[in-house]
This record gives structure tokens, sequence and C-alpha cells, in this order.
């Protein structure tokens, strides 16, 4: 390397160094809020009530304690456990509907398989609240208000669509000419799918399952209009706390991180395949 | 919808319908279609015409006999009702304001985590974190943890400096729940962008540098250029899932203080005021905007998907 070159490569190169300063400080500002709350669920309600705040006070469970209903209090676990039955019921029927659906708009592809992809995908456009209140007079007037298989229902359609348009780019990516080596070799559908087929498109499909599973557990405004005690989810439990409660911020801390967890995990196994989910399949 | 595009993969021509044993090939190919087709209209189309219906109807749940039939009188209630007009411009402002600042925020955390260096993969991952809490959770942590004026964690901080000591909610409630959207939704514009980054062609990048483009020129004339689909794409998708934002404006203001946006005002006139037939007028001009959105959206997506078939 020449020595008048140098000069630029070095000054580049700690820019660069600068830039990277800069990412890092800006993603520890973004996550900044998040450490608090976790900090916060792990203090006493008077050490995280403070002003300045209390970094370094010491750390108690009782946060998630009063949470979990220890101290009296309602339990979360009956809103827990209905959200993980609506999420992962809803999931698996995402998944029995929109894998045969894939196939068929990718593999063997009927005719105008695009016309019935942009189909699923404007039903996704349609907002929520524009069915809200037939679907809630159907649910009333059929004692189904109130009843988690509702839920299953409507989440397995608002998740639907993005699993077909996921899905269909996965199955897409599956060779044609190893399916037809596999037909001549004389193995039939079934197997086809089974041994062929599967194999390269597992790691889409599980993606799309983490995906669906967060959409469900997330939603609130279906659940809010529809449940009450019985079948009410998580994130209507998370509801309880908006109006302020005294000194509630520990517990406050606490139960969003619970009820966070589940998706935390479920996005960052799902990291690399998130924004094909999010962008409907259209950036891979 | 409107797809212009025509099946190139389809092989298998099912023109001939005229013998039995092709139009039977022909449903066998469909039949693993249907299941999903049909659970669609049933569940998604028949409400919103139960909707458009019911929106031509005078009719409050708490008096089912005083029902009758009203024409157009609930689109003229809606247009001109000064709290529902309200409620269309907070949306369109709501919408438009976190999606811009997010996409322009996203933006520049795309370009900083396109370059190399020690913990990319580590900033990515708390960057990404945001997006995955639970959107009431996130409603709760902004307005209780965050933002409250006695011991919130932005007056503490500022606090420290000798700063005033805001009380956030009351003083800027609209701007309050932007600012919690916009830090759920930056993560989201970051990945879409950061995707549309790293499919940039490098030798072109590499050629322009070798000429002695400088990196504002190449940013000016080769990637934004190139972004500009993934750009479209993230303010399309994130205004499809903004203007139905539900969960941040019944968190943090329940709709108080002027931040009532359409889905909250639906939510409220027939869960509250038990007006079912203005509730669906007013669900049927959301949907009528959500439709003018979505063409532009659908459109930017399926000429996305035209160029991966044809790159494939």
């Amino acid at each position: 390397m020449s020595t008048a070159s140098a000069a630029p490569v070095r000054s580049r190169r700690i820019r660069g160094a600068g830039l990277g300063v800069a990412a890092w400080l800006i993603g520890l500002l973004f996550f900044l809020p998040i450490a608090w709350m976790a900090l916060t669920s792990f203090h006493s309600e008077a050490d995280a009530a403070t002003n300045p705040p209390s970094w370094a006070a010491a750390l108690t469970l009782d946060g998630y304690r009063e949470f979990f209903g220890v101290g009296g209090g309602a339990s979360p676990w009956p809103a827990l456990i209905n959200s993980t039955v609506a999420s992962l019921a809803s999931t698996l029927c995402v998944l029995l509907l929109a894998l045969p659906a894939a196939y068929a708009l990718s593999i063997r592809p009927v005719k105008k398989w695009t016309d019935v992809l942009f189909f699923f995908l404007s039903t996704k456009m349609l907002p929520v609240v524009a069915g809200l209140l037939p679907i809630y007079l159907f649910a009333k007037n059929t004692d189904f208000l109130d009843n988690i298989w509702l839920l299953v229902i409507l989440y397995t359609s608002m998740n639907l669509p993005i699993a077909v348009w996921m899905m269909q780019s996965f199955l897409a990516e599956v060779p044609v000419a190893i399916i037809e080596a596999a037909h001549l070799d004389g193995a039939r559908l079934p197997t086809i799918l089974a041994r062929v087929v599967a194999p390269i498109a597992a790691p889409g499909i599980a993606a799309t399952a983490l995906i669906c599973f967060i959409f469900s557990w997330n939603e609130l405004l279906f659940a809010r209009v529809l449940t009450g005690v019985v079948a009410e989810t998580a994130p209507v439990f998370l509801t309880g706390f908006i109006t302020s409660q005294g000194l509630f911020l520990a517990k406050v801390c606490a139960a969003s991180l619970v009820i966070s967890l589940p998706v935390l995990a479920a996005g960052f196994a799902a990291q690399d395949k998130l924004v094909q989910g999010l962008s409907l399949g259209a950036v891979k | 919808m409107t797809a212009t595009t025509t099946a190139p993969m389809a092989t298998a021509p099912v023109q001939s319908a005229g013998k039995p044993a092709s139009r039977l090939r022909a449903w066998a190919t469909r039949a693993p279609l249907l299941p999903a087709l049909i659970f669609m209209i049933v569940v998604t189309q028949l409400p919103f015409v139960a909707t458009l219906v019911i929106s031509f109807f005078d009719w409050n749940s708490l008096y089912p006999d005083a029902r009758s039939f009203a024409g157009l009188a609930n689109y003229q209630q809606v247009l001109t009702d000064p709290d529902l007009r309200r409620s269309v411009w907070t949306t369109v402002l709501l919408t438009v304001t976190v999606v811009l600042a997010s996409l322009v925020l996203g933006l520049g955390l795309a370009l900083l985590l396109d370059r190399r260096f020690r913990g990319r993969g580590i900033v990515r991952t708390l960057l990404i974190a945001p997006f995955l809490v639970v959107p009431v959770a996130a409603a709760l942590l902004w307005k209780h943890v965050l933002f409250n004026p006695e011991y919130g964690l932005f007056n503490g901080l500022l606090h420290y400096v000798g700063g005033p000591q805001p009380d956030w909610i009351s003083d800027t409630p609209l701007l309050a729940v932007e600012a919690s959207l916009i830090w759920q939704w930056t993560p989201f514009m970051m990945l879409i962008l950061l995707a549309g980054l790293q499919s940039r062609d490098h030798q072109q990048i590499e050629a322009a540098r070798v000429d002695g483009a400088s990196d504002w020129q190449i940013f000016r004339h080769l990637t934004l250029p190139h972004l500009r689909r993934y750009l479209e794409l993230g303010a399309l998708l994130g205004s499809i899932y903004i203007v139905q934002n539900f969960d941040a404006v019944f968190t943090i203001t329940s709709g108080g203080l002027g931040t009532a946006n359409l889905p909250y005002t639906v939510y409220q006139t027939f869960y509250q005021a038990h007006e079912n037939g203005l509730a669906s007028a007013a669900g049927v001009l959301v949907v009528i905007g959500s439709i003018i959105i979505a063409t532009f959206a659908l459109r930017v997506v399926s000429s996305l998907f035209r160029e991966e078939a044809s790159r494939a």
C-alpha cells in the first residue's frame, strides 16, 4: 500500500469505528426502556417510584409475587392459559389450512394463482373494526361470547393470509426438478411431500408458525370485545393496569415482562425470517 | 383484487373443461386450496357485508325494537359529527407521523447496521426487541414507567440535568401515543430497509467508488433509487397496521384528550354507546380509507413479487 492512500484509509477507518459506536449507542437507547422495565420489575414498589430513579436499589421478587396473585388479587394464570390455547390452536389451524393452499399456489399451481394469492392479501387490509360488530352480534346470539374457540377462529382468519404468502414463497423455493425426479422414481404424492418438500420447507414453516403465534398472542381488540371473565386473554388482563392503582410500577413491569416473554422468545427464534413474514413474503 | 401477472409456472392446461377427466384433474388441483379460501370468505367477507347492511339502519342495541331503515343518514351523521370528523383527522395525523418518523429513523439505523462493526448481531437484536414487546405491555410501559410525571424515567433523567418536569401525557397526548408507536415500529422499518440494503448490487457500488463517487453520491444516486420500493413497502405496510391501531390509543389515553382515532371511535360507538348503525357507517368509511391505501400497497407488493419471480 502506498503512503499516499494510507491517510484516507485511516480516516475512513476512524469514521467507521465512530459509526459503529453510534450504532451501539442508539441500540442501547432503544433497549433502555426494556432494560429499565426489567430492572424495575425486580425493585420494591417504594424503590420503583422514586425521582431521581434508584438504579442500585435492592432486588426483590415482590413484583412477580404480586403479579402472580400470591398476596391476593386476580391470578393471571387463567388469562395466560387462554392466550396459550388461543395462540397455539389458531397457529395449528393456520398451518393445516395454509399448507395445502400454498401447495396449490406454488408446486402445482392452479390457474390464476397470483389472483388467489392477492385475494388472501387483500383480506389482510380489511380493518378489524369493519367486521367486529357483526361478529359480536353473531357471538351474542349464538352464545359464543366469552368463548376462547371464537378467538381461535378469528385469529386463524387474521393470520391465514400471512401464512399463505410466506408458505407460498417457501414452497416455491423447492426445485421442481427434484419433485419430478422423485415422481419418476415412483414416489407417490404423500411420500414426495413428507420426504422431499417438508425437509426443504421445514425452517420456513417453523418461522411462519412463530410469526402467527406472535400476532395471536398480541391481539387485543377482538379479545377485548368478545371475551369477559372466562376467556380473557393475557393482553386483556394487562388492560387491568391502565388506571393507576397507587404504587404498582414493579407489578406492572413484572406483568408486562412475563406476558411479553413468549413473544420475545418466538421473535428472536424467528429473527432471520421475521422480515419475510412481516412483509408478507415480499422481502426475502 | 387486481393482479396483472399471469401464471408463469402453471404448465398443466386446465382450459379444456369439456372432458370429464381433465375437469376432474382441474378440481383435484384446486381442492387443496378450497378449505382456506372458503374459510377466509366466510370469516372475513361475510361480516363486512353485514356491516355494510347494518350501516343503512338506525339501530341502537339498547332499543332493539326501534330499528328502522335509515338510508344514508348514518353516513351523513358520521361525516358531520365533529367528534367523528376529529377522529378521522387524528387517524391521518397519527398514521402519517408514526410512519414517516419510524421510516426515517429506520433508514438511519439500517444504514448504520449495514456496515461491519464489532457486535453488529447484538445491536441488531437490541434494536428488534421493542417490536417484540406485546403492544399493550409496551403502551403500559410508556404510560406508567416512562411518562409518569412524578417518578417516570423521563422526568427522572431530566431531574439529573435540572430540566423541567412535564406531564407528558396531559401536555402532549397525541405526541405521547406517537412516541410509543414510533419506538415500536422503527425496528420494523429498519428490518425491511436492511433487507433492501443487503440486496443491493455491490459490484456496481464498488465500480462507482473506483470511479471516484463520494459516499453521498452513491447514497443519492444508487442506494436511494434501489431502496425506493422498500421504502414504499415499509410505508404502506406500516400504514395498514397503524391506521388500525387500537392498543396504544386505548391504553395510553383511553381515547381521551383528542387522541381517539377511528378504530377507537368505532369501538366506543358500538361497545359503549350501542349505536350499531352509526358504528357500522364509520367502519365502512375506515374500509374505504384502507382500500385507497391498500390499492397502492398491493401494487408495490405485486411489483416486488414479480421481480422476485423473474429473478428466480
